[in-house]
């Protein structure tokens, strides 16, 4: 037992002098949230990448058809609106489980799982409306670009459907332990991140189109 | 069936490969055989294979890093000795087309599976200890980004006997690894590779940003932090900015050769020049990934050694920020022939010399920090001062090629391949070493042999010298990197002092072996019971070699930079009594299947997707998603740790800090 170790007594830590930063490690819900926020920024960045990708390529139709003559935006702000209502449902089935209940957690994740496979629907079949036509992701650089940005939006939303599939079932067998209610919380940030990237896309590649 | 899969994917006809792949599965097998034989199979599994314990798997990260820098050394020899010989009309002994396969893996496995483990090592034993805490902010993650690593390795390596590897450069440029013209499984084990592999050291990047910014010993403010931990952290926010765009990256080009798109190729508008630039976006914050930390364990050795604060912690810290966002406006300089005009190419030119000042600044603080102390010459410190002479003649000829005239003449020639080698082996590797010798007794309770240490030091410090200044020669006399044979026999006296070099090596990577073995089996004369070998300053010294699973029985308080120093300094040293009044119960994570099962199924789905046998990746993948299913309904992840148990351990330890 050294100088270097902390006595029984906190009173270093009631200070209200000492800064956050010299308060020793935090709490395990503070921590695990920043964890994931720094996962939805790389997350972020490779959609910056495509996006990128996106804005290089653009252009290049190659002879083919442009953005412009294939989308139809009545659908996608359709599907727009699909994924938009079901961050604010969202968010109502991540208050519902900080408030451990039950009944409302299922019924406003019920309603975000509908509302995101609305979303997933729409958009497969734009896609495969658009592969119909002959303007599938081989048919230039610009149509490649396409489908891999909004592609792995989808793929996003896709995989945040299972993991609320998960977190239900999870709530039902596990009930509102903190390590439950701290994954839903994660849950919730990664389905408003994937709003805030939808609304980028709908931005650049919908409404920019040429 | 079996996809592309047929028996003639094993290269019978190629006596190399086939005599490397049968002594390691040699090697392996004899390895399996004795672990069976003895016994350790419950041992290995419970204590290293499923452990979260972050020095554990430091551990395990630096034998991966070791084992590979063997195996990359090796490919670097055989090209040494081709060119040794391939002179005039001899051809040498490897055919091009092997010859590209050995310089592309070697790069990659240099880059990604030496010096990413070294580095990701070396932080995984020290970061939870500099800070005084217990554990990394995610130590089942830990874990996963291990194994995951390791994954990554087990491709390259089973491209060898299996296939074939990429001869596409080790940064697989199109259009030549689009399937047009890389129609072969090489691209492909280099992208799955990769791609596994990039997923961990992401991972990684996340968890230690998180440990370092929200997990520090009460006290410690970002101004008490040891510059190590403040090199880890701009590194890992530079994995977190960066790999990303790497996984992209290889994406788009995974599209193009899976799935017919048009990101890179020729025809319908593939832009081949876009991947070149983005594959930089990465490479460039990659390289500055590599060094920080580097930067970081010199000066934690120079301190040390010489006894003294490291001068000027600020501006260390400041350099260190700014080089961490400095590195992400310099990417074009790796490609200034491109074309991009003279505008942008002076833009990114100065931008490469204004990287320059902040580590300049850096090795002015190392030469004050020596200036007046009292330097120890032990082993760390040799490759301290070997790495500041290496590393400022690297970073000048940097600069140099950074004027972007100059760059057209040196481009693609064995000037750069001079250069790089000049401060990834000057700065990333010795900075490794160093690392690796300080810190060692920390890791395992005895310190590694002084004599050898100072052996493998000067092998590797003539035989750098001796294997790459003639190649700066060479470059400027109009040799270019990648070439399998040259006409001009006036080359050839220099390919053969660089071969010497080589050897010089060689000897020092055999002697590094060496002090291994001999310090193993020498431990018990050279243990070190004080937890404290160099009289250290910081807080992974104030705790026992090595270090309990749970590192600190309470959790230090810290009062300033040096915390360590300060209390050994302080006059205020232990006292005698050890109550158990003054400890709390701990909890530590259970051990985890999870990283290596989730490996293992990687494994299955990246050799199933290279060679296009759909139902296996479906089983790979649903083998991955199951193990995180299994994973998130564990619910008794902790192990408590009881007051009487530290209490004991804390009795046994033998008393240190009262050195004066």
């Amino acid at each position: 037992m050294s100088a270097l170790e902390a006595t029984g007594t906190p009173e270093f830590l009631t200070d209200d002098d000492v800064p956050d930063s010299r308060r020793g490690p935090a709490a395990r819900r503070d921590f695990v949230a920043f964890g994931f926020w720094l996962f939805l920024l790389s997350d972020v960045v490779i959609f910056a990448t495509l996006f990128a990708g996106y804005a290089v390529l653009s252009g290049q139709t190659a002879g083919g058809p442009a953005g412009v003559q294939l989308f139809d935006r009545g659908k996608v702000l359709l599907e727009t609106a699909c994924l938009l209502t079901s961050t604010l449902t969202c968010g109502l089935c991540a208050l519902s489980c900080v408030q451990r209940s039950t009944a409302a957690t299922y019924v406003w994740g019920a309603v975000t799982f509908l509302l995101g496979t609305s979303f997933i629907a729409l958009e497969l079949t734009e896609f495969a409306r658009l592969i119909a036509q002959g303007a599938g992701p081989t048919r230039s650089a610009f149509l490649s670009a396409f489908f891999a940005l909004v592609g792995t939006h989808g793929l996003h939303v896709t995989l945040g459907l299972g993991w609320l599939l998960v977190m239900m079932a999870q709530v039902a067998t596990l009930g509102f332990r903190p390590m439950i209610i701290r994954r839903f919380l994660c849950f919730s940030l990664f389905w408003h991140t994937l709003d805030i990237v939808w609304i980028g896309v709908f931005t650049i590649v919908y409404l920019g189109a040429r | 069936m079996l996809g592309k899969l047929t028996w003639a994917a094993i290269p019978y006809d190629q006596p190399i490969p086939m005599a490397a792949a049968l002594l390691v599965v040699l090697g392996i097998a004899g390895t399996l055989a004795l672990v069976t034989a003895k016994g350790w199979w419950p041992y290995i599994w419970r204590e290293w294979i499923t452990s979260v314990d972050h020095k554990r798997i430091g551990v395990m990260y630096l034998l991966l890093g070791l084992a590979m820098l063997v195996r990359g050394f090796i490919d670097a020899i055989m090209m040494r000795s081709q060119l040794a010989i391939a002179a005039g009309g001899a051809q040498g002994y490897l055919p091009p087309e092997h010859y590209d396969q050995i310089f592309s893996a070697h790069g990659t496995i240099m880059i990604f599976f030496v010096a990413m483990p070294f580095v990701i090592g070396l932080m995984n034993v020290v970061l939870p200890l500099q800070l005084g805490i217990r554990d990394v902010a995610f130590p089942v993650l830990n874990s996963v980004s291990l194994w995951l690593t390791a994954a990554g390795v087990l491709l390259v390596n089973l491209s060898l006997v299996v296939g074939e590897f990429a001869r596409t450069g080790w940064l697989a440029y199109p259009p030549l690894s689009e399937l047009a013209y890389s129609p072969g499984v090489g691209v492909d084990y280099y992208l799955w590779a990769l791609q596994i592999s990039g997923v961990g050291t992401l991972l990684t990047g996340i968890n230690f940003t998180t440990t370092i910014l929200k997990l520090r010993a009460p006290g410690m403010g970002y101004g008490q932090m040891p510059i190590f931990c403040w090199t880890a952290l701009a590194s890992s926010l530079l994995i977190v900015a960066a790999f990303p765009i790497l996984t992209a990256t290889f994406a788009m080009l995974l599209l193009d050769r899976y799935l017919g798109f048009h990101f890179f190729t020729n025809d319908l508008g593939g832009n081949a020049m876009m991947y070149v630039n983005l594959i930089w976006a990465w490479g460039h914050p990659e390289v500055y990934i590599l060094i920080l930390p580097a930067f970081g364990v010199f000066s934690e050795v120079i301190a040390t050694f010489s006894g003294k604060a490291l001068f000027g912690y600020r501006s260390m810290v400041i350099a260190t920020l700014a080089i961490c966002v400095l590195s992400f406006m310099v990417w074009l300089h790796h490609f200034f022939t491109m074309g991009a005009g003279a505008d942008v190419n002076s833009f990114f030119g100065i931008m490469t010399m204004i990287i320059a000042v902040p580590t300049g600044v850096k090795v002015f603080n190392w030469l004050f920090t020596l200036y007046g102390g009292r330097i120890r010459f032990n082993v760390p410190i040799y490759w301290a001062l070997g790495f500041m002479v290496t590393f400022v003649i690297g970073g000048m000829t940097g600069v140099l090629m950074a004027v972007p005239p100059a760059d057209f003449v040196l481009h693609n020639s064995l000037f750069l391949v001079a250069h790089f080698h000049n401060v990834i082996i000057g700065g990333v590797l010795f900075g490794a070493f160093a690392g690796y010798n300080y810190w060692f007794p920390k890791a395992f309770g005895f310190t590694l042999d002084e004599r050898l240490g100072k052996a493998v030091f000067w092998c590797w410090f003539i035989g750098f010298y001796l294997a790459f200044m003639p190649l700066y020669a060479l470059g400027l006399m109009g040799a270019t990197r990648r070439m399998q044979h040259y006409a001009d026999t006036g080359w050839q006296p220099l390919m053969l002092v660089a071969l010497a070099g080589a050897l010089v090596i060689l000897a020092g990577l055999v002697l590094t072996i060496v002090q291994l073995v001999v310090s193993i089996r020498t431990r018990e004369r050279r243990r070190d019971l004080t937890g404290d070998p160099w009289d250290g300053r910081t807080l992974e010294w104030s705790t026992s070699s090595p270090p309990p699973p749970w590192n600190f029985a309470r959790l230090p308080q810290v009062q300033g930079i040096d915390a360590y120093w300060q209390v050994k300094r302080g006059g205020k040293g232990p006292t005698a009594e050890s109550t158990e009044s003054g400890y709390e119960a701990i909890s530590v994570p259970r051990p985890s299947a999870t990283g290596f099962v989730t490996a293992f199924f990687a494994v299955i789905m990246g050799f199933a997707l290279i060679w296009h046998i759909w139902w296996m990746a479906v089983a790979g993948l649903a083998g991955i998603v199951s193990t995180a299913l299994v994973h998130a309904w564990r619910v008794d992840g902790e192990i408590e740790i009881p007051v009487e148990t530290l209490a004991a351990v804390e009795r046994a330890r033998p008393e240190a800090g009262a050195t004066t």
